[in-house]
């Protein structure tokens, strides 16, 4: 499917007057996929959504189907679903209008993952900024037990489920599988080392499946229109490549930055980022050049301009240094922008938001920060640069020093900055000068 | 005299029956009182642990490590506004903006102006880069806005 015939699937609903009521939504077919998913097996439902090749949304980009196969299959006692809405991730916003517009759509979705899961408790850990999302979802889970679509006995199905709000506190750790556990149980939110994984023992103790909500949002739609309509969308799996899961269905991308037109556009996964720049945000703003884009959230690191033809599907972003797709929330920066001030943006995010347990990522952070502030002063050392490229290859899952990726998230814009544009920052060094502003001159 | 309000006992009372431990209901505990009186203090805290069957120490744990709730030392204005610095709204003046608010209003980012009216917050990325700059206020967000268009909603007029 050419990205030209590509209509919206999870974005369909927008701006339709009174998206986000029940009334609406079932006008629009909604719930269709819940009664036809409640008249089948719940291992059917798991085995349509594992053949739909559906990855989540969140981040990881980890196939659904195969985490919900992960849950032990003779269990007594609770099984726990926990949808992640903790999106903090700098740049990324689909969340946050996916349920503010429709959020029957996620609801529903949440819904057949319980019934599938074999949950019959779900806690939906949402982000505490997102005040407006929470009255629209609780009006929404009422219209729902008021309409035999959550409590007892769902549709007359004998399948039992609570949906529960949960308000997080405002800290970006929250979105980590584990540490939003902890929080949710009232804890601070320290990530667990893995093993054991929530599917064995998650929530309380209990086997539990975490998932994003845009994911929620895809299921639906998969149990509606099946398993080869969302493999016809996006891009298969590499056939050199035995470890590629492909890319398939809509994706939601969130372009923000230095463009025309900031906004939520929805495209077969694959689109590249120079196209969803010229076609989709109006082009990069007064007429400048891109220097730089964030392919998924900024702890996927940068592409340089010469780079913005890669797909931005699961595996795209990787083949030219980055850490992945992330959350696909593009941020463009343009040509009169310092990569030695964003650089410092990124790692002051760092700082801010490490949970602190790893001394690797605390110290790391921290100190990364510290000695981009003292570059930015005019103060730098040529070392420096070197010293931030150690840094960056200390902390972090990938050399094994830490518990969870955050660490990683925050060493990769320093990879990549550094590999990309480092004669600009010797450059800044040697020149000995000042940051203008706070932030960055040509902003305004 | 009892430091939690019969609302927030009832609001802890009704999330005691949706989660399997009684810890679970640390941070709707928290977020309820905040609510209501602007902070946490040590006296509240020790009426959730009761509650919760958990020490104070436990509650002041999960409480602290949120930067989000304060302590009576520290209590908030009556409304609370956050500007986002993170890379998005960086980008189109986040930091600016918040140096311009800071200035207007004689106080650092974390402190509450001199009448108690306003507390002004930094945020990390606020989930609103579609509209950058961007501020929350309390819980609700406010894309695209300038130095008077916060002031404008927050004090009531430039």
């Amino acid at each position: 499917m050419s990205n030209e015939d590509f209509k919206p699937v999870l974005l369909a609903r927008q701006g339709k007057p009174n998206s986000h009521t029940l009334e609406t939504y079932k006008a629009d077919g909604g719930y269709q996929a819940l009664a036809k998913a409640l008249a089948m097996k719940n291992t059917e439902v798991i085995d349509v959504v594992k053949a739909s090749g559906l990855r989540g949304r969140g981040g990881a980009g980890f196939p659904t189907g195969l985490k919900w196969t992960f849950l032990p299959k003779d269990v007594s006692g609770p099984i726990y679903l926990c949808i992640n809405g903790d999106e903090s991730e700098p740049g990324t916003f689909n969340n946050r209008v996916l349920i503010e517009q429709d959020p029957h759509q996620v609801l529903e979705g949440i819904v057949i993952s319980s019934f599938a899961t074999r949950t019959t408790t779900a806690y939906f850990y949402l982000r505490y900024e997102y005040g407006r999302c929470y009255r629209v979802l609780k009006d929404a889970i009422d219209e729902m037990y008021a309409n035999n679509l959550l409590g007892k006995n769902i549709l007359g199905s004998g399948y039992d489920l609570d949906v529960h709000l949960h308000r997080g506190a405002c800290a970006y750790i929250c979105g980590e599988e584990t540490g939003l556990i902890e929080s949710l149980e009232g804890k601070r939110a320290w990530p667990r080392i893995k093993p054991p994984f929530p599917a064995i023992e998650g929530a309380f103790r209990r086997p539990t499946v975490v998932n994003n909500v845009e994911t929620m949002a895809c299921i639906p739609h998969i149990i509606n229109h099946g398993a080869e309509w969302f493999m016809s969308m996006g891009v298969p799996k590499d056939p050199n490549n035995p470890r590629d899961a492909g890319s398939y269905g809509p994706k939601l991308y969130c372009i923000s930055g230095h463009v025309n037109k900031p906004g939520l556009v929805e495209l077969p996964m694959g689109i590249s980022a120079r196209d969803l720049i010229d076609k989709h945000a109006g082009g990069v703003w007064k007429g400048r050049k891109a220097k730089a884009v964030v392919p998924g959230g900024i702890s996927m690191g940068f592409m340089s301009e010469k780079e913005l033809d890669t797909p931005l599907d699961f595996a795209g972003p990787g083949r030219v240094g980055c850490l992945g797709l992330g959350t696909a929330a593009v941020v463009v920066i343009d040509d009169h922008t310092s990569m030695v001030d964003v650089l410092y943006n990124a790692c002051r995010f760092f700082a801010h938001e490490s949970c602190g347990q790893c001394t690797p990522c605390r110290e790391g952070t921290a100190w990364s920060t510290k000695i981009l502030e003292r570059i930015r002063d005019g103060r730098g050392k040529l070392s420096d640069i070197d010293l931030l490229l150690e840094i960056s290859g200390s902390m972090g899952t990938i050399p094994g020093t830490t518990i969870c990726g955050l660490a990683d998230g925050a060493a990769w814009p320093m990879k990549n900055a550094i590999h990309k544009f480092r004669p600009e920052f010797e450059e800044y060094i040697k020149s000995g000068r000042r940051s203008e502003s706070p932030a960055l001159a040509g902003a305004h | 005299m009892s430091e939690l309000s019969s609302n927030a006992k009832k609001v802890i009372e009704e999330h005691l029956g949706r989660y399997p431990s009684k810890q679970a209901v640390t941070l709707p505990a928290l977020h309820v009182v905040q609510e209501e009186k602007g902070c946490v203090s040590r006296k509240a805290i020790s009426e959730i642990a009761d509650i919760l069957e958990l020490s104070p120490a436990q509650i002041n744990d999960t409480l602290s490590f949120y930067g989000f709730f304060r302590t009576e030392e520290d209590p908030l204005g009556k409304k609370r506004v956050w500007i986002c610095r993170s890379l998005p709204c960086m980008l189109r003046g986040g930091d600016e903006l918040l140096a311009e608010l800071c200035s207007r209003w004689n106080i650092q980012p974390g402190q509450t102006t001199a009448d108690g009216e306003v507390t002004l917050e930094l945020a990390e990325c606020l989930g609103a880069c579609d509209g950058a700059p961007c501020m929350l206020v309390d819980d609700e967000l406010t894309l695209c806005v300038t130095a008077d268009d916060v002031e404008k909603q927050v004090r009531g007029g430039a």
